[in-house]
């Protein structure tokens, strides 16, 4: 009697032994470490040697560089304060060609690494970085449809000689203004087969007459979803370009995006980068009038008031000949002659072709650079968030033209080296289909994510053993056995976490201290049965029997109703909660495998099969 | 047998005190109640929104000097306090009527106390939570509670019988109550990680409340005599010694967790100290009670007898 088939024992052994080999990566130690990348190929053994030698000059002690797939390299140092000083003597050693990024690397023997296994992924609470969530406004999506589409509008009206009153747009709805409702009726015709993505429809109102266009739901939709892809994309691009290993930018819910960088340290740039909707807008000047009579308030048509850097009021023709979209790479510089900061840019195919059409026709005439930026912020009204967009455009450079010229040229007047470096950073990662807002940001600082793994650990560590010494004492033999499995089942929950490479943040700790309270009560339950069947004068086998039988339906049955809550808390939660969920969740499945089947073998190998007079229970 | 034990074979008449038992609960309830509607909740960031800047000195700095340098570039209403040590500061700005809640007010005012600061200074932590985000979160904070226990009350409704359902929910409800009234009477602190407790309070106390469930259901079909309250009595006894093993030894890893596990998740280990203990007292006085009260009836919990399967726990 309660003896376990062979198979069934070896089993239980056989998912422990992988449980303790996927846990195994955890045992060694994480080195700072950067990782280099090359822009085109990879970083040979040649650049490698050139690396370590000026490690060595500077001074900075390296624990070991090494070759990684996909032709990357990697520097292991000792102290954090050493990868530190690494990064600064690889800018001043390495161009333009290679990109760095700060890490955290395992100190994996070559068998382990060759296995593919990895310890678990410590969420940036735990190891530090930047975490940000971003808003992204997707009705000011839509509202730059429309008025993409106004514009095209009067271009079309215009190029077939249509005659219009006027065109624009209100409340997600374009009009466009007609005298005679002939011409209304033509237009209608037009504007439907060239623009078959809006909704037209012809009325009248005050005597005039009018086409209305509206976006289809459906359509509105698209443009939406497209907006959000396309910011990830531009902000992927934004922070690559920052040299951060292993960042995580991805879609939360319908108009959010995450994005997290551990190990990063320095957040204000991070936000500026991010956030920042930079672009540049080739313009014709409009010498032909007065700019005195535009500060008066009488603009002419076709024209708009600027102003430049220095406060000088300018006129620019409405008209924008290239903008930031038609940009397609972007150079950050000196300028030959006057050794100012500049940006050499180059446009793609139809970019080129307008810039060079333009040219060529105001050869002699000034062309302005205009730099548009623009934030969204957030502001507390009568105790509600509204949200305001606040727009800035500048003049930067007026400059004749000399000649005419197509895809590619230099842009000047820039403040800083600095500034130059983040426009052709902005420009080169493309523009955001839709303005951004940082909704949350948290950032933990190195030294306090390891003061809150140590404290996990500790705590974890400290709470465990104080439960292990109680089960030790109070169900002696049988508590030694739900001890071992307490163990056993702490190591099946890193197993998992690091199989499934699930974040271990540091609810998530809280998590697991939890599962280890919560995963004697088993143990406790069975023990406290085997003990009433001995006092109802069973013998010791049949109360080991009866122990483990009558106590598994309750077993089941209060895990399952945990784990309701678990997958209601991950389902809900975000950051944080998740964290604790995945814990709690991954923690209740191991436990009930090892306080059910595990501790049960050995209870079955101590005392089964054989005579037994007494429990030591 | 000689084993250790923490109590002897008990026989205590629990369900008979369940009227003064309600009548406490049910003071206490009142009272939790009054206290989250008229005193509200000291809601954290994760909830209100808002800035808080955690700063390492290098040496020792006076709180009031960082308030002047705050208030002098326009920076009111923040709040300084030492977080630890004297040299250890943690600054939090709610978000002000009419001014600009963003992200960059903490790179502003750290580039301001950087340039001030006499020694060096380290960006320990920085958490920015908008208006709009807070919001969300505290709406999906009580729909995530409420799913939890509609979620379990279908569970227990087809596991056991509707009356112990009613009796494990209104159990809960006790629970998060009494859990989220105490942090509302002393005004704690309650943040994202509170919420996770109060989450993990209500499946701690169905863990409990579900193990004497399953002792009244065992008991009703096994003791041919005895009236539904000595029943249930005699099931909160036998499983008596198991709760207050399991309690104290996840008390036990909780107070490790509250002492040593960092300013952190003090908030979830208080929370979950608290769901503890009363969950315990909840099993025993509220859920079975309750169950009692709506009629619970050895008839209830009997199994249902198919055709052609003989019920083979008869003797």
């Amino acid at each position: 009697m309660n003896q376990y088939p062979l198979w069934k024992n070896l089993l239980i052994l056989a998912v422990i032994l992988f449980g303790l080999f996927l846990a195994l990566p955890n045992l060694f130690s994480q080195d700072p470490a950067i990782e280099i990348k090359a822009e085109k190929g990879e970083v040979s053994a040649a650049t490698r040697a050139e690396i370590a030698a000026a490690m060595e000059n500077a001074g900075v002690p390296v624990k070991a560089i090494e070759e990684r797939e996909g032709g990357r390299a990697l520097i292991r140092f000792e102290k954090p304060s050493d990868q530190l000083r690494g990064q600064a003597t690889l800018e001043r050693t390495l161009g333009d060609s290679y990109q760095h990024a700060l890490t955290q690397s395992p100190d994996l023997p070559g068998w382990v690494e060759a296995l593919g296994l990895q310890p678990m992924f410590l969420g940036l609470d735990l190891r530090g970085g930047i975490h940000v969530l971003i808003d992204v406004d997707m009705d000011a999506a839509v509202t730059q449809a429309l008025e993409r589409f106004t514009g095209d509008i009067r271009t079309l009206l215009r190029n077939d000689r249509i005659r219009y009153l006027t065109v624009g747009h209100e409340d997600g709805r374009i009009a466009v203004r007609f005298r005679e409702e002939s011409v209304r009726d033509e237009a209608t015709k037009l504007i439907r087969r060239e623009f078959q993505d809006l909704e037209v429809t012809a009325g009248s109102e005050g005597g005039d007459y009018y086409v209305y266009a509206i976006l289809p739901p459906a359509k509105q939709e698209e443009i939406k979803g497209f907006a959000l892809q396309q910011n990830i994309t531009t902000l992927r691009n934004r922070v690559n370009a920052l040299g951060v290993a292993e960042p995580i930018i991805q879609r939360q819910g319908e108009r959010r995006i995450i994005v997290q960088l551990p190990g990063a340290q320095d957040p204000a740039r991070l936000k500026d980068l991010l956030g920042a909707t930079a672009t540049l807008e080739y313009r014709l000047v409009d010498t032909e009038h007065n700019v005195q009579d535009a500060l008066d308030g009488r603009v002419p048509v076709g024209a708009a008031l600027y102003y430049e850097r220095n406060g000088q009021p300018i006129l620019l023709k409405r008209r924008v000949i290239v903008t930031g979209d038609q940009i397609t790479s972007a150079a950050a510089g000196f300028d030959q002659q006057s050794g100012s900061p500049m940006v050499s840019v180059s446009l793609d195919g139809q970019g080129a072709r307008q810039m060079r059409r333009v040219t060529t026709d105001n050869v002699g005439k000034p062309m302005a650079v205009v730099f548009i930026e623009s934030r969204t912020v957030t502001r507390i009204v009568d105790g509600e968030p509204v949200k305001e967009r606040v727009r800035s455009e500048e003049v930067i450079s007026v400059a004749n033209i000399l000649e005419p010229f197509g895809r590619r040229f230099q842009t000047t007047g820039l403040d800083s080296s600095e500034e130059a470096h983040t426009l052709a950073l902005l420009l080169r990662a493309g523009a955001l289909a839709a303005p951004i807002e940082i909704v949350e940001e948290r950032t933990i600082g190195p030294s306090l994510g390891q003061d809150n793994i140590d404290q996990g650990f500790r705590s974890v560590l400290i709470g465990l053993s104080l439960v292990v010494v109680f089960m030790a004492l109070y169900y002696r033999v049988f508590g030694l056995v739900a001890d071992v499995v307490l163990v056993v089942n702490l190591i099946m929950i890193i197993a998992v976490l690091s199989l499934l490479q699930a974040t271990l943040t540091m609810p998530g700790i809280a998590g697991i201290v939890l599962t280890v309270g919560m995963a004697v009560d088993a143990n406790v339950l069975i023990f406290e049965r085997i003990r009433e069947e001995i006092r109802n004068g069973s013998t010791p086998q049949a109360s080991i029997h009866a122990g483990y039988d009558k106590a598994l339906s309750t077993i089941v049955d209060a895990n399952v109703t945990t784990l309701i809550a678990a997958i209601v808390l991950f389902s809900f939660g975000t950051g944080p909660v998740k964290g604790f969920a995945v814990t709690l969740f991954i923690g209740i499945l191991t436990s009930m495998f090892t306080a059910i089947l595990g501790s049960r073998a050995l209870i079955n190998l101590i005392y089964g099969g054989r005579r037994v007079k007494r429990l030591a229970i | 047998m000689a084993h250790a034990q923490i109590l002897k074979e008990s026989n205590i008449d629990f369900l008979g005190k369940r009227r003064i038992a309600a009548i406490v609960s049910g003071a206490l309830m009142v009272i939790c109640l009054l206290s989250i509607l008229f005193r509200g909740f000291n809601f954290g960031l994760d909830f209100t929104g808002g800035t808080v800047i955690e700063l390492g000195y290098e040496q020792p700095v006076e709180v009031a000097a960082i308030t002047t340098t705050l208030a002098d570039e326009g920076i009111v209403d923040a709040t300084v306090q030492y977080f630890g040590s004297n040299r250890d500061i943690l600054i939090r700005i709610a978000p002000q009527e009419g001014e600009e809640a963003s992200a960059e007010l903490s790179d502003r005012v750290f580039r301001l106390l950087s340039a001030t600061a006499e020694t060096g200074i380290e960006l320990r932590r920085v958490e920015f939570v908008g208006p709009q985000v807070g919001e969300e979160l505290r709406e999906q904070g009580g729909l995530a509670v409420l799913f939890a226990l509609i979620g379990i009350l279908v569970y227990v409704a087809l596991r056991f019988e509707w009356r112990l359902a009613v009796g494990a929910v209104a159990a809960l409800m006790h629970d998060v109550l009494f859990t989220i009234g105490l942090f509302s009477i002393f005004y704690i602190p309650f943040d994202l990680t509170v919420l996770a407790a109060v989450l993990a309070v209500i499946g701690y106390s169905l863990n409990d409340t579900i193990v004497i469930f399953d002792r009244i259901r065992e008991n009703f079909r096994k003791m041919r005599k005895g009236t539904v309250i000595e029943i249930s009595n005699r099931s909160v006894n036998q499983t008596l010694s198991r709760t207050i093993i399991t309690s104290g030894t996840t008390l036990l890893v909780l107070l490790a967790l509250y002492f040593l596990g960092g300013a952190a998740i003090a908030g979830f280990s208080l929370a979950l100290i608290i769901g503890v203990l009363v969950g315990t007292y909840s099993t025993i006085y509220i859920a079975t009670a309750a169950a009692v009260w709506l009629g619970l009836s050895r008839a209830d919990l009997m199994p249902v007898e198919k055709e052609g399967k003989v019920v083979d726990d008869r003797p």
